[in-house]
């Protein structure tokens, strides 16, 4: 296996809740080499979403402990978490989330701007026209239809060439023929950034074009399946 | 695209250490102003925005405007000074002083003044000559008539070399016409022309003999001024007002005790009292504006927090620390109060000149140019509005949790519940501190208001649970509007609220006012006293009383008097008291006019202390009643023991109380009145005051011939000043009503557009459903309406206490609750919230649902 980018060791989430303590996540531990594509799948309340948020570092395990690329988020603060997001880390949501006050363009030029990139009007150009909007740049999010709003998301989740992409249900807002399209741009754009992609979906179809499949039940992981061809 | 991963970025803006790197900061810039330029351009600052240029184009359009009402009352009221600054001394002031106020660029005037005796034949009488260079007066217009008691007329000259102005009791007293010759001292010389007016007679009776004006260079030919004459030397400055302001501190610094700056208050007490009370008018406009703009800058501000709550959680998911995101939060706040100052000033002076040239009837001249300072006040709002009420939602914004770009229940952390209380208050009280400087009253100012938010939010919380139970029943649109206020729980507490304090404060200025100024207008009718009589023997009081009757003149209560100074406080004679203000120093040295009362006068009301038994116990000792300027000048108390010298007998009276006098009600007051008896075997006169109807002043010459010691006061040209300021003011106020009015709206607006988001969603699914745009339209309006409804009527009960309290405390002036207050803020809580509501989310059942749900 190629080198671990992506590390958990007995990952285990509880919350409070008026019945007692609730286990979401419970000892999830696995490794993800560098280039990997992994779907995480599991029925609805399986722990998915939770594991992708403990992944990114958007939340701290309750026990276990999980590295980005060698790093330990655990021994990082939020800020410390945040810093390692920047430059090595990009999301794509279910929800899209572009900011309905910019345009495409300015959409996918925030996290260059965030990071202080040079010229990322130039780079978010470039981006948009890899995901087919180039005529759309001053579009605004409430102008475009869901499967163009999540191409935008695309180009700004890889505008900055993240080492490590997070995608949570990136085609559950969308309906098949469009997730479809979707779902084959973002592999592509993962295979020539050459990142590794961790996709969470409820979606086997979706799934079973990843290379690598991990399943959640109950909180647990109860397969680690690689496939065969991707 | 590139395909190779990259390197991480060596130095963020966004985290860590990079954060400290030189530089950032201004990466930090860059990016909330690209931000902040972004939100605009989509509308999202608007109503920020807006509430923000708008409190600031209102108060600076109040304090541009009040600064020049302010300077026009001023000017009018230097006129009592006859200048901008006056000195007066026992002996010739330094030429000195002339050679500073001519570098400061000042005019300057001089005047001597001294008691002699002037003769026509055998006959002689007691006058007050007054020798006064040229330039007098460097304020006001002298008034001259051709006979005694005629009309005057202004004029800009003096008596001419080898003449004299004289009064007409002067003339009625020795039966002379103008022409005559009047032997002043060595000098024989011609009276010109009947003096009627000079603008620093004042009112305060200190010289009972009539004026004898004269040019300067005549006066040494009068042989008259001598060593150890009893003469006043008054040196008069105008010019700049910080031209007069710096020559002050000057004067302040160099002159000495043995020289005393006159001030304003000294020269009419009635005059100032009036003053007093416009300017309180004005400033409860401006503290009225100021109060619904915080409102709306704080639902604003809520609004667009809540708002932003999704972008701060994005921001730092792609990595930006919660130091930037704070540090953008706090550019784009001073950005945008930079940006909202400077708009705001710049529609604030607009403002005022189109309000002055409004009123450009109203004021006898142009108005002085208004006080540069108050631009700085519109930057200094514009911050503190920001700080105080904007900045608690935005630093929350800093503690979003990342979580919620997954999961969007995810909520904020509140961050204490003092936070945001403690901002407001904070910056709402500087403010309050900076416009008011009375601690007393910022507290109570507080006090009122924070009751009535506890008040409205718990009345708020109550309409919550009673609407609650119209959503277990079903259909009718009303229902559905009524449902939404329980549902919406929170949201429509902080509705009440702010609509209740946007309605107590327009309800204030709208009925209260129009009371308060009514109440200001009848305290000087028609027929109030313009003229004092003064020195009246007590033998002389039964015939004078009938001599007036029978000319149709009502003659009101007499008051004795004697001439005092008062000469130990407390065992310690007054010559040895610290007395930090030239008041108290001319309170201390000057006579005072004494009187005794049983009873308390009228115009008066007790601020400390008790007033003395009507009867009061034989050999009981003397007591003293004090007016609240005369005991805070000296600094005494209810207590203190004081010793009067009453022609050379010494008098001592316990204090026994501190009165409230309303001058400005021109009859007789005075500054300490004793208990009945203490001043018995005194030798005192009484003195009165009547109103005299023009065809009745001919009763004056033959008063002046029959009762020759009594000296009568003509205070009509001081009557007409005070009644052209409360006209003036009043107007200003009316004026400045236009803008709270316009900040009552936008306070509206922005609790309106509070609950915007959740009602587009609400309608949308609604007529999805199938309800019909009227439906959705009736149910908002039902909602706007209850929450009108309640807020009118509790803004009705607040606006009235605040209107008795502002009434009673602040402007000393009688106040009827008027009910009409109730129907009012009940029909104008409705109509206008219900209206507001409607015309702001109309737009709401105009976008299709489609569009709505979608996004």
């Amino acid at each position: 296996m190629s080198e671990a980018v992506l590390e958990a060791v007995g990952l285990t989430q509880e919350v409070s809740s008026p019945e007692g303590t609730l286990t979401i996540l419970n000892q999830v531990t696995f490794v993800i080499g560098a280039g990997e594509t992994v779907a995480v799948v599991g029925a609805s309340g399986a722990g998915k979403s939770t594991l992708l948020g403990l992944l990114a570092g958007l939340d701290v395990p309750t026990h276990g402990e999980v590295r980005v690329v060698g790093q330990s988020l655990s021994a990082l603060d939020e800020d410390g978490r945040a810093a390692l997001r920047a430059n090595r880390v990009g999301f794509v949501f279910q929800s899209f989330h572009l900011v309905p006050a910019l345009t495409a363009l300015e959409n996918v030029m925030l996290p260059l701007e965030l990071l202080g990139r040079p010229a990322p009007r130039a780079a978010a150009t470039e981006a948009l026209a890899r995901v087919g909007l180039a005529e759309r740049t001053g579009h605004y999010p409430r102008q475009l239809s869901g499967g163009e709003q999540q191409r935008v998301a695309l180009a700004r989740a890889f505008v900055t060439r993240p080492q490590v992409l997070f995608a949570d249900e990136p085609t559950g807002n969308l309906d098949a023929a469009t997730g479809l399209r979707v779902m084959e741009l973002l592999l592509a754009l993962n295979r020539e950034a050459g990142t590794t992609l961790v996709l969470v979906t409820h979606d086997r179809m979706l799934a079973a074009r990843c290379g690598r499949i991990l399943e959640l039940a109950g909180g647990r992981l109860v397969a680690d399946t690689r496939m065969a061809v991707v | 695209m590139a395909v190779t991963p990259p390197p991480p970025t060596p130095a963020s803006a966004v985290s860590g250490a990079a954060a400290h790197a030189a530089g950032s900061a201004w990466r930090v810039l860059r990016f909330a102003m690209r931000h902040l330029w972004r939100d605009w351009r989509a509308g999202e600052l608007a109503v920020l925005a807006g509430a923000l240029v708008l409190a600031v184009a209102a108060l600076t359009a109040v304090g541009f405007f009040t600064s020049r009402v302010s300077r026009a009352v001023d000017q009018q009221a230097a006129e009592l000074l006859a200048a901008d600054l006056r000195v007066e001394s026992a002996r010739p002031l330094a030429a000195q002083w002339s050679t500073e106020a001519l570098r400061h660029r000042l005019t300057i005037a001089s005047i001597t003044t001294f008691p002699t005796a002037v003769f026509h034949g055998e006959d002689n009488a007691l006058v007050t000559l007054r020798a006064v260079s040229a330039g007098y007066p460097l304020r006001g217009t002298l008034r001259i008539a051709a006979v005694p008691f005629g009309p005057a007329q202004s004029t800009q000259r003096l008596p001419s070399p080898g003449t004299v102005w004289v009064e007409s009791r002067v003339l009625a007293r020795f039966g002379m016409n103008v022409g005559d010759l009047l032997s002043v001292g060595a000098s024989e010389l011609r009276v010109a022309a009947v003096l009627d007016y000079r603008p620093d007679q004042g009112a305060a009776f200190a010289d009972l003999a009539p004026t004898v004006l004269l040019g300067q260079t005549d006066l040494a030919a009068t042989r008259l001024l001598q060593n150890g004459s009893r003469a006043t030397y008054a040196q008069l400055y105008a010019g700049t007002p910080s031209a007069v302001a710096e020559f002050r501190s000057w004067l302040e610094r160099e002159k000495g005790d043995a020289v005393r700056v006159v001030a304003l208050g000294e020269s009419s007490e009635q005059l100032k009292g009036s003053l007093d009370r416009a300017q309180r008018f004005l400033l409860l406009s401006a503290l009225a504006t100021l109060l619904l703009c915080a409102v709306a800058v704080a639902m604003a501000a809520r609004r667009y927090a809540a708002r932003h709550l999704d972008l701060a959680a994005l921001m730092k998911c792609m990595g930006a620390s919660q130091r930037f995101v704070l540090a953008t939060g706090l550019w784009q706040l001073a950005l945008i109060a930079l940006a909202g100052a400077a708009l705001g000033v710049l529609l604030g002076f607009g403002a005022q000149a189109a309000l002055a040239w409004l009123l450009r009837d109203l004021f006898s001249g142009p108005l002085p140019p208004p006080a540069a300072s108050a631009a700085g006040l519109g930057l200094v709002t514009a911050l503190a509005m920001l700080l105080g009420f904007a900045l608690p939602p935005l630093l929350q914004l800093r503690a979003v949790p990342v979580l919620r770009v997954l999961r969007h229940d995810v909520g904020v952390p509140g961050m204490g519940f003092y936070v945001a209380p403690l901002c407001a208050v904070a910056s709402l009280g500087g403010l309050l501190w900076w416009l008011l400087r009375d601690l007393l009253l910022v507290a109570t100012v507080f006090g009122g208001l924070g009751a009535l938010v506890a008040v409205l939010w718990m009345a708020g919380l109550g309409l919550v649970r009673v609407a609650a139970l119209a959503r277990r029943g079903t259909g009718g649109a009303w229902r559905y509007g009524l449902a939404n206020v329980g549902r919406r729980g929170a949201g429509s507490v902080v509705q009440v609220v702010a609509f209740g304090l946007g309605l107590t404060v327009l309800l204030l200025l709208a009925v209260v006012r129009n009371d308060l100024l009514r109440e200001w207008r009848a305290s000087l009718p028609a027929d109030a006293p313009n003229h004092f009589l003064i020195n009246i023997a007590p033998e002389e009081v039964a015939p004078l009383q009938a001599f007036l009757r029978a000319g149709g003149v009502t003659v009101e209560a007499l008051s004795p008097w004697v001439r005092a100074r008062l000469v130990a406080v407390n065992n310690r004679p007054v010559s040895a008291l610290k007395l930090p203000s030239d008041r108290g120093r001319a309170f201390a040295e000057r006579e005072q006019n004494l009187s005794w009362s049983a009873t308390l006068p009228r115009d008066n009301t007790l601020v400390a202390g008790h007033w003395w038994p009507a009867l009061p116990a034989p050999g009981a000792p003397a007591q003293v009643s004090l007016a609240s300027e005369f005991a805070t000048a000296l600094g005494l108390f209810v207590g203190d023991q004081l010793v009067f010298d009453v022609a050379g007998e010494r008098l001592t009276a316990r204090v026994a109380n501190v009165r409230q006098v309303q001058w400005d009600s021109f009859r007789p007051n005075f500054f300490v009145v004793l208990s009945p008896g203490a001043l018995e075997g005194a030798a005192g006169t009484y003195m009165t005051s009547v109103h005299l109807a023009p065809a009745q002043r001919r009763l004056l010459a033959p008063l002046v011939h029959r009762f020759p010691g009594v000296s009568v006061f003509d205070v009509e040209a001081l009557l007409v000043q005070v009644r052209q300021l409360i006209d003036r003011a009043s107007q200003a106020v009316q004026g400045v009503f236009l803008f709270t009015l316009g900040a009552g709206v936008m306070v509206l607006a922005a609790a309106v557009q509070s609950t915007r988001d959740e009602r587009r969603f609400e309608s949308a699914i609604l007529r999805t459903l199938g309800a019909s745009r009227a439906v959705v339209i009736r149910g908002i309006v039902t909602e706007f309406v209850v929450l009108g409804l309640l807020s009118g009527v509790l803004a009705s009960t607040a606006a009235a206490v605040a209107g008795a309290f502002a009434a009673h405390q602040w402007f000393h002036l009688a106040y009827s609750f008027d009910p009409l207050l109730w129907s009012v803020g009940l029909g104008g809580g409705a109509g206008l919230v219900g209206v507001a509501g409607w015309l702001a989310t109309r737009g709401v059942v105009n976008t299709s649902p489609l569009t709505t749900l979608r996004h």
